[in-house]
């Protein structure tokens, strides 16, 4: 069963990704970001990918374009599982936002927003979700100083 | 029958006794610990074990947990303390009425504990005056038995000064 569906979207899309791996049972594509919306929809809309579990991100600090934006998608009728990777460039890291297909899209825009500083177009409210208002850079790209603190409360001496 | 009158009447020697003021408000002091726990992570696991049954902190007379820190004097800050959440805790402190002491419960209200990045506060001690550092992740009952008595003998020891700052 689930070798029929990743099957389906592979045959789909598989033309059209840059890469098909089939990792620990999850499908996972790489796009590109201008097919991002129209794949996501077709997901949902054909494959039955109900379910849009996270959104994240991982920095590649050495290569070229620096950013891949990860979606997680879950089909509660199939109990199948598809992982679309987005590559996005250091000097504009900004994607589509899936808001307008998945509800649960905006929470996980504002924390991979507040983590990575990726902007997604037409997510109206990139307020920060974790972190506070006045905090300065992304904490989890790797040139993020690890022990670099921000403090609200000024320590006491 | 009457019970004859004098057997009512307190027998002789302890109608009156003698202490110094400091040990009698620190004796009664050191056993009316009212905790406000600001209970933020897996240490709360600990803490309920502590405060529950089979270790029972109520013997110290420190168990009744007030959720208003106006009224308590025992502010345990069970957990790790983000940036975020500092102000909270800061403003929690302040709220809370003189005499006060603060005991920091476990390695991460401590110094951070394991936790050196961008949200995690390195130690309550930066910004709240702390009486007590209980070690551990999380501590053991024992320990966390342990520290209170260590606080109680201090409150015990301490000067209290009631009326002014001399008396």
């Amino acid at each position: 069963m689930a070798g029929t569906i990743h099957e389906q979207v592979t045959a789909r899309w598989g033309g059209t990704a840059e890469d098909v791996a089939l990792a620990h049972g999850t499908l996972a594509l790489v796009i590109g970001a201008e097919r991002l919306v129209e794949v996501a929809r077709s997901l949902k809309d054909e494959f039955g990918f109900d379910m849009l579990l996270d959104i994240t991100a991982v920095d590649w600090p050495e290569r070229v374009p620096r950013f891949d934006v990860v979606y997680h998608f879950y089909t509660t009728r199939d109990f199948v599982r598809v992982r679309l990777k987005v590559r996005v460039p250091a000097d504009a890291p900004a994607v589509d936002s899936l808001v307008a297909l998945y509800r649960s899209a905006h929470y996980a825009e504002r924390e991979c927003h507040d983590m990575y500083g990726i902007d997604f177009r037409g997510n109206d409210d990139l307020r920060p979700l974790l972190l506070y208002e006045g905090f300065v850079g992304h904490p989890l790209r790797k040139d993020y100083p690890k022990d670099r603190e921000q403090p609200l409360v000024p320590y006491r001496t | 029958m009457n019970r004859p009158a004098e057997t009512r009447r307190a027998p002789p020697g302890l109608e009156f006794l003698t202490t110094k003021k400091d040990e009698f408000v620190g004796w009664a002091r050191k056993f009316s610990l009212f905790p406000y726990p600001f209970v933020t992570a897996c240490c709360a696991m600990e803490f309920m074990s502590v405060s529950s049954t089979l270790y029972d902190t109520d013997r110290f007379g420190a168990a009744l947990p007030r959720f208003s820190p106006r009224q308590s004097d025992l502010l345990m800050v069970v957990g790790t303390i983000t940036h975020k959440q500092a102000p909270v805790l800061r403003r929690v402190y302040e709220q809370m009425c003189e005499p006060k002491w603060v005991i920091a419960f476990g390695a991460c209200a401590t110094s951070g504990g394991f936790y050196q990045n961008y949200a995690a506060l390195a130690g309550i001690d930066k910004i709240i005056p702390v009486d007590l550092y209980i070690p551990g992740c999380p501590p053991r009952p024992e320990t966390v038995i342990d520290g209170i008595m260590k606080l109680q003998d201090r409150i015990a020891a301490d000067r209290h000064p009631i009326v002014t700052e001399t008396f």
